[in-house]
């Protein structure tokens, strides 16, 4: 094994590898930054320019640009609330109010040295445990999956403090019921599309999410222009663009970071499963594994709140290689686009890829942490200025938020229809974020929706219709029985505040 | 009346969920599908009765905590506005091209806010436009359909 982490960072280290992973940074970090374009579109946009490349310097210039892409994404969660995908949709959580405190740099900063730590980690899990993970990834089944899922959805009641449960649950259900509209997967049959070609396949996570988050960010803040209680805050573009890490909140980032990544890459090694239940898992839990003061910061701007899903995010991303590498299953949309670009350079990932070919497989992994490297050591002097974006006075900056993320549906759909529907549900979601609905859980459940059904589908017709499958495997019932004890603790909880 | 508010969301959520629930049921399956232990109606008929269990829990029990809205202090005509010219903008990005329809979307957003730095706008609008068209378009190669520049030839 060492061996081939020596042959790996040999080949990762030369001049030409390091060059390309910067320039593949700097292009990732601006093409993540525009909405719908996330590191799937990045790397897929980069294979063309790859195949001129040797298969090393091809992997290592997409490990620039995935790398890059996944923080270009978190950093337009964080300055403008939109997150272009749902990996980091949890970022926006935390990361946007301390933004709007003035404090965008330092939640920029905080998000930088978390991610590479999710990732620091994540590798060092990756060295010692991908072999013996693949077969873990693989005794997965449906109904686990499944469980994995109400799992995942009892994250809401990470946003659903002070007597808001049946708010978030409502929310749940509205995003599972948009989740459910177009084709089924299955048997085609379309649903809820009242005859209308444009819903057929079904309503996009970027549309949803740039009218839930961005538009009506947007709209609320034109809305709230001379509420007295909703004044912005001046401050100056010194504090604006520090990056500057204080002792107490360092000590928090070391708590929460070692936890998270744990949840992360675990979560990212099960196929499907990916970076977005991680980081929505690890929010929720480090929300409910903090003291009851810094609780309630989360959603205001908690270090621990951005902390967690951004290390989470990242230690996905290195997990969801272990099935792609060592059993040629690609666990996201990402590495699917990725195991493409490597079947196109000759390389079959597979089992006999880590027993045969060590030096590829460490290639690719040291190639990917380096990129990792290369992203922080670029991005951290470039924060303060990219922070101040949000020095742009409103009058300019809301129209530059909503043509965003109208350009993001129409590069993606080119038609009328789309741009309507966002407009329309993002009037919606301004009105009920006026009344203190929470989008997450709505995001959350709108993303896991069509898992969800997937997997419950599965088990039943194994089943033969019964709910057995339920507590039929030990595993499921684990699951189950962890989602009970977190739902169960909430309330408990919060009868004992009262 | 903001407690009612709360309330009425939750009413017309429970018609949603009602309407969502009849629709459901009124899915066409396949025959041999019609008794399978979950077709494609199955998913859906769940949530429906979800949210009417939801959304009825949150009609009869009491508010916990009252959300106060000061309807006085809201800007709902310039929220109006902007979401008028968002329509407008939607409905003349495929006719007109991306070009035109973002440039003048963007001034007229600028205008409608209260922004009266006519050349900041112009620099803002048209020349910005033009220059993210280019990273998409030109150096991304993202199409972008434009009918306008194609009819001045500025764009093949």
């Amino acid at each position: 094994m060492i061996e081939g982490i020596l042959i790996g960072l040999t080949t990762a280290l030369t001049l030409q590898n390091i060059l390309m992973v910067m320039v593949g940074c700097f292009f990732g970090t601006i093409i993540g930054m525009l909405p719908g374009l996330g590191p799937m579109t990045a790397i897929a946009l980069m294979i063309p320019i790859t195949y001129g490349f040797d298969p090393a310097t091809g992997l290592i210039l997409m490990a620039g640009v995935y790398y890059g892409a996944v923080f270009g994404g978190s950093t337009s969660s964080i300055l403008l609330n939109a997150p272009g995908v749902p990996g980091t949709v949890a970022t926006s959580f935390d990361g946007y109010p301390m933004a709007q405190q003035g404090k965008a740099g330092k939640a920029l900063a905080i998000a930088a040295w978390s991610s590479f730590a999710g990732g620091t980690l994540s590798a060092i899990y990756l060295l010692f445990m991908a072999p013996s993970l693949s077969k873990v990834s693989l005794s997965f089944r449906s109904p686990d999956y499944f469980a994995l899922m109400i799992l995942g959805l009892t994250a809401i009641a990470a946003f659903s403090s002070k007597g808001q449960f049946l708010k978030a649950m409502m929310m749940v259900i509205l995003g599972l019921m948009l989740a459910s509209v177009g084709q089924d997967s299955l048997s085609d049959i379309t649903r809820f599309t009242f005859d209308n070609m444009n819903l057929t396949d079904g309503i996009s996570f970027v549309l949803v999410v740039m009218a839930t988050f961005a538009m009506s960010e947007a709209l609320t803040i034109i809305l709230k222009r001379n509420d007295p209680t909703s004044a912005a805050k001046q401050v100056s573009l010194t504090e604006l663009g520090s990056i500057k890490i204080n002792k107490e909140e360092r000590s928090k980032m070391y708590k929460t970071i070692p936890r998270s990544s744990i949840i992360g890459f675990l979560i990212g090694v099960l196929p499907g499963a990916g970076a977005t239940i991680a980081s929505f898992l690890a929010y929720g839990m480090e929300r409910n594994v903090v003291n009851d003061e810094e609780k309630e910061k989360f959603g205001k701007g908690s270090v621990n709140g951005l902390s967690a899903p951004e290390t989470a995010n990242n230690a996905a991303c290195s997990g969801s290689f272990v099935p792609m590498l060592t059993l040629g299953i690609p666990g996201s949309g990402t590495t699917a686009v990725m195991l493409g670009a490597l079947l196109g350079f000759g390389v079959q990932p597979g089992p006999r890829l880590y027993m045969t070919n060590p030096e590829i497989f460490w290639s690719i992994i040291m190639s990917m942490y380096i990129g990792m490297v290369i992203l922080l050591i670029l991005n951290l002097p470039l924060i303060p200025y990219i922070a101040r974006i949000l020095a742009v006075p409103k009058n300019y900056l809301i129209p530059l938020i909503l043509f965003f993320s109208v350009t993001g549906i129409y590069v993606m759909s080119f038609n009328n229809f789309d741009i309507y529907l966002m407009i329309g549900i993002a009037v919606v979601a301004t009105f009920l974020r006026l009344y203190d609905f929470p989008m997450p859980p709505l995001i959350l459940a709108f993303v896991l929706g069509g898992l969800m059904e997937e997997n419950l589908r599965r088990s039943l017709l194994l089943s033969n219709g019964s709910w057995e499958f339920l507590w039929d495997r030990t595993l499921t019932l684990c699951i189950l029985l962890t989602t009970i004890l977190i739902v169960v603790w909430h309330f408990y909880k919060s009868i004992i505040r009262k | 009346m903001n407690i009612n508010t709360t309330k009425i969301i939750s009413l017309l959520f429970f018609i949603f969920s009602a309407f969502y629930l009849y629709t459901a049921y009124q899915i066409q399956v396949f025959a041999f599908d019609e008794n399978a232990p979950f077709n494609a109606r199955t998913f859906p008929i769940y949530l429906g009765y979800a949210g009417l269990f939801f959304s009825g829990l949150k009609l009869i029990l009491p508010e916990p905590n009252t959300i106060k809205v000061d309807h006085k202090n809201l800007e709902y005509k310039k929220t109006g506005i902007l979401i008028v010219i968002a329509i407008i903008y939607g409905a003349t990005i495929l006719k007109v091209g991306y070009f035109l329809t973002t440039s003048l979307f963007l001034f007229s957003s600028y205008y409608f806010l209260g922004e009266r730095r006519w050349v900041l706008m112009f620099l803002l609008s048209f020349p910005f436009v033009a220059a993210f068209m280019y990273l998409l378009h030109g150096i991304l190669d993202i199409y972008l359909r434009d009918p306008f520049l194609q009819s001045i030839g500025v764009m093949g």
